[in-house]
């Protein structure tokens, strides 16, 4: 309970620093007054338009992916899951980069996030081919190791044979991952993904407590592991595929996020989830911050600065693991 | 009445039968030891009674909706696995998901369950610390305790005592056959037949998939029985302090 309230307050106030910082200088209250009522300046655009739709996006990406990297943990019982596991995260990225190249992101505003999803939509329906309705976790990693291999073949592919120049330089920053310059037809096209895959992941508690003990445990403890897996699947493609389609590809928050908390939740799987949605928006918000407030003329990308973070930090992660086992 | 009844289950793999056509009634208030050497079907057996397992035949478990059967019958298979570094008293609290419908939390019905698990399983200076530090033998205790806390008529376990100390293994022994008294049935797979002989009322003998003997413990464990199913002799007498079954050399 005080985790919640202490994780929830600074998702707030991170929300509020993420309003602020940017790259106009204006009074922090000046631009929370004008975010409420229209003051007729430019301030108010910039705050309504650009920077409120971004602070958004950073809590509904960050929840995803530590939503999801909680569910893969839990589910299939190892600490080193990552929603980027099931290959849809590399699909998405793929539609993203045949976008860009085809010229096809730049016919209309939601082209590219739409290459994204379809893309990814195409890898889950692969990925259900692949491992089967009834088969045990281990497929379902190696389904998604092919397709991460195949969809990262390709794209790599798209950016060996580019003729143009720009749209390589275009499609490798567009990899990196960032949520600047997003606008509310992000927010509004990601937003019914996420929903349905935080409602589908959030169903999942029960299940993945019991598998604890073991699928076999698990499945005479009454939990259909087939549904299970199904929600699981389809609820980890939303959230991941919307939420590379808007924003690209950042990785660690998924992998970290659980890790951190995973002890102040008593490494129970189900309080595991809510808190690591909590604590995934409250991370990209503040790496959004860092973003704008370390480098504000260099357009430092956001999944850059994740990996530099978050590298060390699971480095430190696995070091103290390694002590606890010995 | 029966709590349990299995009729010509057979499992099959790659074309041989694994478990061969076996058929039993499961009565209130026994405790079943299923006996047999490596291989003999035993865990099949019970998974494909409880329907884990795809098999031929009929099993009234495997018959079940799932959440009732997880309310008739408990399990604790063979694999130990403990996932999660979660207090022993919150492992145990999952055995009462089955009666907890979705997103509820724990009533004082299921807390006594649990109280009652770890109490019977001499456990209370466990219930704060963390179950994946414990020892193998601790661990197979507290999951013991786990399917305690399911609290069903039935309990269904795969050599819960393999590897735990003399006198834990005689204590578990004694809460099954305790639980049979109460008027549960137990039925547990064990390569222990002296204290197969000792403590359960019936016993299952698998040899190659089939049934080969069903019966009390003096008529089952008879040497030809012995002898011809797991190639060994032994020492089987009544004493004053109840039956001792020794086996004593290999025969083949």
């Amino acid at each position: 309970m005080r985790l919640a309230l202490g994780l929830s307050a600074l998702v707030v106030v991170l929300f509020i620093g993420s309003l602020i910082s940017g790259y106009s200088q204006v009074p922090p209250w000046r631009a929370l007054g004008a975010l409420f009522a229209d003051d007729g300046t430019p301030v108010t655009i910039v705050m309504r338009e650009i920077r409120l739709p971004r602070a958004l996006l950073a809590v509904m990406v960050g929840a995803s992916l530590g939503l999801s990297g909680a569910a893969l943990q839990g589910y299939l019982r190892n600490p080193l899951a990552e929603p980027g596991l099931i290959g849809v995260s590399g699909a998405a990225a793929l539609g993203a980069v045949l976008a860009i190249q085809t010229g096809l992101s730049l016919s209309f505003a939601l082209a590219l996030p739409l290459a994204a999803l379809g893309m990814a939509v195409l890898a889950v329906l692969l990925i259900l081919a692949l491992a089967g309705p009834r088969g045990a976790s281990i497929t379902l990693i190696l389904a998604g190791i092919a397709i991460s291999a195949l969809a990262s073949a390709l794209t790599s592919l798209v950016l060996n044979l580019s003729p143009n120049p720009f749209a390589a330089a275009d499609i490798v920053f567009w990899m990196m991952g960032s949520l600047a310059d997003r606008s509310f037809a992000h927010v509004w096209l990601a937003l019914p993904f996420m929903a349905i895959g935080w409602a589908l992941l959030a169903s999942v508690g029960r299940g993945l407590n019991a598998l604890t003990l073991g699928e076999d445990a698990a499945q005479a403890m009454g939990i259909n592991l087939r549904a299970l897996r199904l929600r699981l699947i389809l609820g980890t493609a939303a959230c991941v595929g919307a939420a590379t389609a808007v924003a690209g590809a950042i990785g660690f928050v998924g992998l970290v996020v659980p890790h951190l908390l995973r002890p102040l939740v008593g490494a129970r799987p189900s309080a595991l989830l809510w808190a690591s949605a909590l604590g995934g928006a409250a991370m990209v918000l503040a790496a959004d911050i860092a973003v704008r407030e370390l480098l504000p003329d260099r357009d430092l990308k956001l999944g850059v600065l994740m990996a530099l973070v978050g590298a060390p930090l699971f480095l430190h992660l696995i070091y103290k693991t390694r002590k606890e086992m010995a | 009445m029966t709590l349990a009844a299995f009729s010509d289950l057979t499992v099959t793999r790659n074309g041989c039968p694994v478990v061969d056509h076996v058929s039993l009634t499961v009565a209130p208030g026994e405790c079943i030891g299923l006996i047999g050497p490596n291989g003999a079907g035993k865990t099949t057996l019970m998974r494909a009674a409880l329907g884990l397992q795809p098999a031929r035949g009929h099993s009234s478990l495997a018959d079940l909706p799932a959440p009732d059967r997880a309310r008739a019958a408990a399990w604790m298979p063979q694999s130990r696995e403990i996932a999660w570094p979660v207090t022993v008293e919150t492992l145990i609290a999952l055995g009462r998901i089955p009666h907890l419908p979705r997103g509820a939390r724990p009533q004082p019905a299921d807390q006594a369950a649990i109280d009652a698990a770890i109490a019977r399983m001499g456990l209370d200076s466990y219930r704060h610390r963390t179950a994946t530090q414990l020892s193998g033998g601790e661990q197979a205790r507290v999951l013991i305790a786990r399917a305690l806390a399911q609290d069903t008529p039935l309990l269904m376990a795969d050599e819960p005592i393999a590897g735990l100390d003399p006198a834990n293994q005689i204590a578990t022994m004694q809460v099954f056959a305790d639980l049979a008294a109460e008027g549960r049935s137990v039925i547990v797979s064990l390569h222990d037949l002296g204290l197969a002989a000792r403590h359960c009322t019936r016993l299952l003998l698998l040899d190659r998939g089939r049934l080969a003997a069903d019966g009390p413990p003096g008529s089952v464990l008879s040497a030809e029985n012995v002898e011809r199913v797991f190639g060994v002799s032994a020492f089987y007498e009544q004493t004053a302090l109840g039956p001792v079954f020794q086996p004593m050399q290999v025969t083949r």
